[in-house]
């Protein structure tokens, strides 16, 4: 907080540089922070304040003759809790969520944990292959698993139609779970490689005493490493919540080839659709709003929780 | 790595502590392990691996022969249909994501690197209202800002450029963070400190000293931030109306959509899906060492 800025500063500082310094922070952040201005803050003010409008047909327009822009209050708000598709789409993400986000976790901490443990060689060739599903863009894994389901040219159902199990990735009430599975795919691994660097972080200390007691690998990792990573535990969590509210990617891509996913499949579909395809932009910016509220309510609670434990242990 | 190759599993009966390193665990753990971490290895390889295979097949191949044998090699007639359907434009949308994500991962970097460090390093009036921004817009969905920022670049005159595309994706807080972070624990103020004295400018402390002490960090969030451009979807799908701008990804959906109708496009989908995902594939190989221990800042420090 001294004159020139700088953190811990101290020692001698030629007058000179004094201004070059005190101005150089903001260059440093400049660009960033106009970027961030442009195409983050702006965007956001635009889709709260054209979520409270409504364009109408009617006299006395002045932006286009015969269309006004009037101030609606929470018209389109309301709207959106009516449209039934839309909240329908978020019941289907939450319940997607609760399912799919802890399997997801559950086995990326699982394989944190084994691959953290003395019982694995090849520890880099396991992360590898567990990690490889990263590299392939959602959309992609999205079209590859959508052949996968499709009793033409896959095998999975080839096979399990052989051994005499009738499997049908895409009918109505499988096709949420098929999504699941690919989001699960994708993202096992990046959660995996988060959860076990916080492993490795752990000094080994912290259990050689439980060690020595005769304690075991399962007993050192439930009670003493996983309580030690809660807070990566809660990040990941938090992001999860974040990415399953925004499902978007895969339910989009598996429309292509089936037509169990409708176009109001996930709120962010919903709102595309109501935005490109029915080209209301009030009522989309008031789902989209309603939508980044849910989000921050969520996360808020994940973090006030995880604030919770960090207090109690 | 070698400190946890070297940790072992408990051994009740053996007191000595340096010992303990080399008894063998349990059998039934040991098999349980193995079988859990090969059968993930299956689940998660697998996938890719078919892939692969049905790219070498032919149309009437694919559809009549087991999915996981190989028939008749046909991926490079495959290739060449791939790159010759309408006059290679799926050349095009590979040179497009490789543009968007190369040019725009560098970006990225350079402005997260810029603005990260000077939050480490410095202290300036609205240094909490950049880092309480920049944590809140994490939380923000990407599509409460998606039709506002398409709506933006209309009124720029951006839509369906490559500079709109490029624009709003150089915003990346996470890269910010991982950057201050890494500048909190790879940069001493002291040399900066020492720079200063010897008379160097605050930009030149920046590209001399500070860059290579980063070097690490800084090539975490450009993987990321090129991964993330690579897999990006819903805005060059808002922005973008011409095909030959289209990044791989929007390209490969448009032909799964055309598929029920043009035939050809189910296999070039296969082909394409499986080729565009070797550059990352091989990104991923070399930069191995850079996402294991990025994350692991990224990770326990948030």
């Amino acid at each position: 907080m001294t004159s020139s800025g700088l953190r811990a500063a101290g020692g001698i500082r030629p007058r000179a540089h004094r201004g070059r310094i005190r101005s150089a922070p903001y260059l440093f952040v400049a660009p960033f922070a106009v970027l961030f201005l442009v195409f983050l803050v702006t965007p956001l003010v635009i889709a709260i304040v054209s979520s409270f409008f409504s364009v109408q047909r009617s006299g006395l327009g002045f932006d286009t003759p015969g269309r006004s822009t009037v101030f609606v209050w929470f018209d389109n708000y309301v709207r959106a809790i009516q449209d039934s598709g839309f909240i329908e789409g978020f019941g289907r993400v939450i319940l997607f969520g609760i399912v799919q986000v802890p399997v997801m976790l559950g086995l990326a901490l699982l394989f944190a944990l084994l691959i953290d443990s003395a019982l694995v060689r090849y520890k880099r060739f396991f992360q590898l292959s567990i990690f490889l599903p990263y590299a392939v863009p959602s959309v992609v894994a999205a079209l590859m698993w959508g052949f996968l389901y499709q009793p033409g040219v896959s095998p999975v159902v080839q096979g399990l139609h052989a051994v005499g199990i009738p499997a049908d990735f895409l009918a109505p009430g499988t096709v949420l779970w098929s999504i699941a599975n690919v989001t699960t795919w994708g993202y096992v691994g990046v959660n995996m490689v988060i959860m076990f660097a916080a492993l490795q972080a752990i000094p080994e200390e912290l259990y050689e005493a439980a060690k020595l007691d005769g304690a075991s690998a399962l007993r050192i990792a439930l009670s003493i490493k996983v309580p030690l990573i809660l807070p990566t535990l809660a990040l990941t969590l938090l992001f999860s919540i974040i990415g399953t509210l925004q499902l978007f990617n895969e339910p989009q891509v598996l429309r292509t080839i089936t037509s169990n996913v409708s176009s109001d499949y996930t709120p962010n579909m919903a709102i595309l659709e109501v935005t490109s395809n029915q080209n209301n932009l009030n009522l989309g910016a008031a789902m989209a709003v309603l939508l980044g509220l849910v989000t921050f309510v969520l996360s808020l609670a994940v973090s006030r929780f995880d604030a919770k434990r960090m207090k109690n242990s | 790595m070698t400190s946890t190759d070297t940790r072992s599993i408990v051994s009740p009966k053996h007191s000595p502590v340096r010992s303990d390193n080399r008894t063998r665990p349990a059998l039934w753990a040991r098999s349980l392990t193995w079988v859990l971490l090969v059968a993930a290895v299956i689940y998660f390889v697998v996938p890719v691996l078919w892939l692969f295979i049905a790219s070498t097949k032919t149309a009437g191949d694919l559809y009549t022969t087991p999915g996981f044998s190989f028939a008749e090699f046909a991926l490079w007639d495959n290739l060449e249909a791939l790159f010759g359907y309408r006059s290679g434009i799926f050349w095009r949308w590979m040179l497009n994501s490789g543009i968007y994500s190369v040019l725009g991962s560098l970006l990225v970097t350079l402005i997260c690197a810029m603005c990260g460090y000077a939050i480490a390093i410095y202290r300036f009036r609205g240094r909490r209202v950049l880092m309480s921004a920049l944590l809140a817009s994490l939380l923000i969905p990407a599509t409460v800002t998606a039709q506002p920022v398409y709506l933006l670049l209309v009124q720029l005159g951006l839509n369906n450029t490559m500079i709109g595309v490029l624009l709003p994706s150089l915003v990346y807080p996470f890269g910010v963070m991982l950057s201050y972070i890494a500048t909190l624990s790879a940069v001493p103020t002291e040399i900066i400190e020492a720079a200063r004295i010897d008379g160097a400018g605050e930009f030149r402390t920046f590209f001399t000293i500070a860059v290579p002490l980063l070097r690490t960090g800084l090539t975490t969030v450009l993987l990321f931030s090129f991964i993330a451009s690579w897999n990006s979807f819903l805005l060059p799908l808002l922005v973008l109306d011409d095909s030959t701008l289209y990044p791989v990804t929007v390209g490969l959906v448009d032909w799964s959509r055309q598929s029920s109708s043009v035939a050809q496009l189910g296999t070039l989908t296969i082909v394409g899906s499986f080729v565009s995902v070797l550059p990352l594939i091989a990104v991923f190989v070399a930069l191995q060492r850079y996402w294991r221990s990025g994350l692991a800042a990224g990770g326990v420090k948030f």
